[in-house]
Formats: C-alpha cells, structure tokens, sequence
C-alpha cells in the first residue's frame, strides 16, 4: 500500500488491486489535483489513459464510498525512479461523462484522450483539440459504448452520396 | 431521380468531402487555438524551467507565408496508412500533425465479443511485427486475473520467443529505414534473415505471421524436435550479419548526413509524452521493462540495455542494431537453460486436453466442448499489464465482469503514443527529414489504429 503524498487531496480512497497493482479513486473534483500530486512525486510518465463503459456491469467490486457511475476514466501512472506503478480510476458520470483533461501536466495524454473521447464521448475539459482520432469527423456515436451495437451500422459516410 | 455522382477532377468539392477529416486535419493558423497551435509546432514543455523558447516559436505567421501539405495516407514511406498532415515554410517544416485511423478496424471492440480462448488472435493481429509480444501482453492479464501459474518451460519457450520476434521486429525496422534512405540492399538483407525466423516460427507454431501461439495458460504447442540447432543457427547467422550491416550503414555518409543529429528527442520531452521504447532509451533514460520491471524470467538471464546520448536518429538506429545483438544473447540463454516439463498449465479449466484423451475420457471431452464453445469464465477484476515490445510499452487493461469473454479490453499500443512525437520531431527540419524520422519513430499503423 502506498502513502499518497501530501500535497494529495484529502479524502482520496486507495485500495490494492490484483498483483502489485495500487489503484486510487479519486472524486471528478479531486482527479486533477491527485494527479498533479503524482507527479510532483515522481511519477513522471503518464502511461495510459483509456475509458471504460459500465453500463451492463454495474455491480462491479469498488470501495465502499466510491459511487459507481456509468462511465470510468482509468489513467495508469508510472514512475521510472521508484519502479512503481499506480491507477487512477475516477467515475466520470452518467449522461454527460467529464473529466478535466491532464493534458497541461503531461502532454502526452494528448491523443489517449481524444481515443476516449472518440470511444466513448467522454469530454476532458481544457483539452486543446477535442476531435474525434480514430473515426472518421462525421461519424455518429461512440462505438465503445455498450449501447453501440456491433456490426448494424451502414458503413456509409454523410458526404459521400451515390456508390463508391 | 437525382442526379448521377461523378467523381472528377473537374468536380473537386465532391473529392474534398470524400476525403474530408473535417477538424482532424491541420487547420490554417487563423482558426487553431494557441494550445493547440503550441502542441502541433511540438512545444511539449509546460513544466517550470522548461518552458519552449518563445522565439522559436513564430507564432504570428501569415497563413499566405506558408503552405499546408498532405503526406500519405498511402504514402510509401509512412508505413501503413499513415496520414501527415505539415506546414512548410520553403524546405522547412513548421508545424505537423498526424491524421490516423485509416486503419481503425474495432479490434477492442472485436476483442469484446470474442472469448478469452480466441481473443489472442485478435491482438496478435494489432502489431503485426511483433505478434508473440502482443499475445504475450494479453496472456500474461488474463493470467493475473486467473491467478494461475505458468509452468517453468512455457516461460522460458516464452521468452525465447519473444526475443525471436524481437530480432525479427528490428530486422524489419531496418530493413524499412534502409529503404527510405535509399540504401535498397538493406531491405534485400533484413528481410532475408527475418525469414529465417518466420521459417522457425512456421515449423513450431504452424504459421509465420498472427502465430497465436502464446495462449492464456502457456503456449499452444511445444518446441519442434531439434529446435536447439535450429535456433543455433538463427543467432549464429544473424549475429555474424549484424556486423555486416554495421559495415554497410554505420559509416556509410549518406546514412550517416540523414540520420546523425537529425531530430533529437530530450529526455524529459520524451517522459512527458509517455515515449517508450528504443525513442526513450535513445534519450539517455535507462527504461526497459525487462530490466527494471522483469516479468517472464528477464531476471534470471544476462543482457545490456542500451542506451542512446543525444536522442537522434542515429541513436535510435544504434540501439536497434545493438539490441538484435541483446537479443541474440538472451535467445542463447534460453537454449542453455530452457527446462523441461509441460508448455502449458495443466488446468483443465483453462488448457484443452490432448487430442488422444478426448476418444478415451468423458470428462476430456466435455472439458473440450466447454473450451470451444462457451471458453473459460474469469473471475471479475480488473488488471493492466505491460510487456516491453520491440516499439516499447505494450501495455493490456482487462475489465472482467465473471463471463467468458472479456468485459473491456484496451491495448496500451506503444507506437500510437511514440507517434505523437513527430510534431516535436519535425519542427525545423527538413521536407526530406521527416522520411527519417517517421521511420525511426517506427509506427506500425494496426497496431496505433488497432
């Protein structure tokens, strides 16, 4: 178990994953600040930022006091001087899923971000360019969500009318 | 009736919005933010003290004193379907971004329909240079959820293996980067030996690309009759050959005008984009997952981890070449002290039983029935696990929710992240440079789509 640093926000619940594995659940409110007290301390690459999608997996095994949302936000620190790893996972919400984006403290979240947002529509705010990176700019949807089906959807582009 | 789409030259609105990305591609200056405009001239430092030099940015830039160029997606040396999208002052570039997903196929989402038992062939197919490493990263989360034990030989087959592919990997790596330089007797020689490897791989696992060979619980067969001399022959062949190249490229001057000092990566730059791999270790930092956070048995065998100074191209280049080398070396540990036992666990529940107990044994059949059709059930959790691939971290996060097949399954891919380098990369060098640059970047576009 790790002892966060103290510049962390108060409150922020840590449990002990499977293996090695530390995760924190940080409120949407608290995950900036958690993060930024991170990497003050050490944690100098962020390695991963993808979302996930709880819709039909509700009843997942949290801490208590974590409200479960729909939406989940996971980041995956690194930390090349202590060898550490931890997880961040926040609950990004229901209907409107928002995160504030980790782009000002490491640039490189820049493009997992986007795939999250494009995967999932869950919007960081002050991202710089908040497009779609994977799909094409007028697709409908975000098909990693598990109200998208799978394989029902006319691969047919708005713009592009008449046969290929 | 409507009338008929013709596609023409003389129609060029209608191939515009074929083609269109809308807000994915790069914009005019005039309509990009100052953040955004910051991160495509590659001005990755925020942090105190390491601030970008204002200078070298120009931000006020008349959009009629530059020109927006598009490179690829089917570009030959971007390869794949890399999209560039640069700004170019004359010669110069000034500013780029990558355009991707022309290659975005749904795998993580094909990885949530298919079972644990098949979802390997679905990641061997995401980089499809390194196929062992991508079922490796996936087999070892499935693992951790199973909380099974692996037993010792299918981590030592394992192992060897990897290193196979990893040789193979940069084999292919120069083969390409000798080919964007010009130097086509490079690519004649890198393919050539690969298929020494993809020939081994053929008589073990029965396939030379997508081998599905690493499965969650040890690997699908065991090591070909013989296959001491053949990997023998492997190492000795392309070790002596490494020095062939060496004499071919490493003093070559054209090799050297393109790739000495062009395009140097800092170290702290490449921390803050989360750069892994040979780009990060070019930098100086002494990051491989191998070394520092060993899984299989990294721990237990001898290597180097090499290491680059200045972050350029050439270093890159050095540290590939060098870790075939490595490899070499771990791959004749492996020969030495692979032991012997089973290749893969002996759980029922998760392995499928021989073929020859299935006519003899109910329950061999039924557990064989219950593998193929329903797969096995993995306990909930959730759990991130990463190798060290020859592009750098391949990472695997597995959501469970108890069922067969998997709930979530994201692939960390190293090279979509080291890609959001080239804007860095770029800024200030060359038209001609950014050929180098793409290619020892190292992209594998299946696997940065996925």
């Amino acid at each position: 178990m790790i002892s966060l640093s103290p510049t962390a926000p108060p409150g922020v619940i840590v449990s002990e994953g499977l293996a090695t594995d530390v995760m924190c659940f940080p409120t949407r409110e608290q995950y900036f600040a958690l993060v930024k007290s991170f990497k003050d301390d050490d944690f100098e690459m962020c390695v991963d930022v993808c979302g996930v999608d709880y819709l039909e997996h509700r009843e997942r095994s949290l801490p208590e006091d974590v409200v479960a949302t729909r939406f989940e936000v996971v980041t995956n620190l690194l930390s090349l001087s202590k060898r550490r790893r931890v997880r961040i996972r926040v609950q990004a919400g229901d209907d409107a899923p928002e995160v504030e984006s980790l782009f000002s403290l490491y640039p490189g979240t820049e493009a997992m971000e986007r795939e999250a947002f494009d995967m999932f529509g869950i919007l960081f705010t002050n991202h710089p360019d908040l497009t779609r990176i994977l799909m094409p700019e007028e697709w409908e949807g975000h098909p990693l969500r598990k109200d998208y089906g799978v394989g029902n959807v006319p691969v047919q582009f708005k713009e592009a009318p008449g046969p290929r | 009736m409507s009338e008929p789409t013709i596609r023409s030259a003389e129609r060029i609105e209608l191939l515009t919005a074929e083609t269109s990305e809308g807000a994915q591609e790069l914009q005019r200056r005039s309509e990009t933010a100052s953040n955004e405009l910051g991160r495509e001239v590659g001005a990755v430092l925020r942090l105190p003290g390491l601030t970008l030099d204002p200078e070298s940015v120009d931000f006020d830039r008349k959009d009629d004193e530059t020109m927006i160029i598009n490179m690829g997606p089917s570009h030959p040396s971007t390869h794949g379907v890399l999209r560039l999208m640069l700004e170019l002052d004359g010669e110069y570039v000034l500013r780029t971004k990558p355009v991707i997903g022309y290659l975005h196929t749904g795998m993580e989402k094909t990885g949530e329909q298919l079972s644990y038992v098949q979802g390997a062939t679905n990641v061997t197919r995401m980089d499809y240079l390194s196929p062992v490493i991508n079922e490796l990263g996936y087999s070892m989360a499935v693992e951790k959820l199973l909380d099974i034990e692996v037993p010792e030989r299918a981590t030592w087959i394992r192992m060897m293996m990897s290193e196979l592919n990893r040789i193979s990997s940069h084999l292919v790596w120069m083969a390409t980067n000798g080919m964007d330089l010009g130097a086509s007797s490079m690519m004649i020689y890198g393919l050539r030996e690969r298929e020494l490897i993809l020939a081994f791989f053929e008589k073990t696992a029965g396939l030379r690309l997508n081998l599905n060979y690493v499965r969650p619980g040890g690997v699908a067969a065991d090591l070909p009759d013989g296959w001491q001399d053949d990997v023998l022959v492997i190492c000795d062949t392309i070790y002596a050959r490494t020095f062939e190249y060496d004499e071919l490229l490493t003093g070559q001057p054209i090799f050297r005008g393109r790739m000495v000092g062009v395009a140097p990566l800092a170290a702290e730059e490449a921390l803050a984009l989360g750069v892994t791999g040979p780009l990060l270790r070019s930098t100086g930092v002494p990051w491989d997952l191998r070394r520092t956070m060993p899984y299989l048995a990294y721990d237990r065998v001898e290597f180097d981890v090499i290491v680059g100074t200045y972050g350029d191209n050439f270093d890159r280049y050095a540290i590939r070449l060098n870790e075939i080398r490595e490899s070499i070396r771990i791959v004749r540990q492996c020969i030495d002290m692979m032991p012997a036992g089973d290749y893969r666990s002996q759980d029922p529940k998760v392995t499928p039983p021989p073929r020859a107990r299935i006519g003899e044994s109910m329950e061999a059949l039924i557990h064989h029935f219950k593998l193929f059709t329903e797969g096995f059930h993995v306990p909930q959790g959730e759990v991130y696990s990463a190798v060290e691939s020859p592009r750098g971290e391949l990472g695997c996060y597995l959501v469970s929710d108890g069922g067969p097949k998997p709930y979530r399954i994201h692939v960390r891919a190293p090279s979509f992240v080291n890609l959001q380098a080239v804007s860095l990369l770029m800024r200030g060098g060359s038209m001609s440079d950014t050929i180098t640059v793409i290619s020892t970047i190292d992209p594998i576009m299946g696997e940065v789509d996925r």
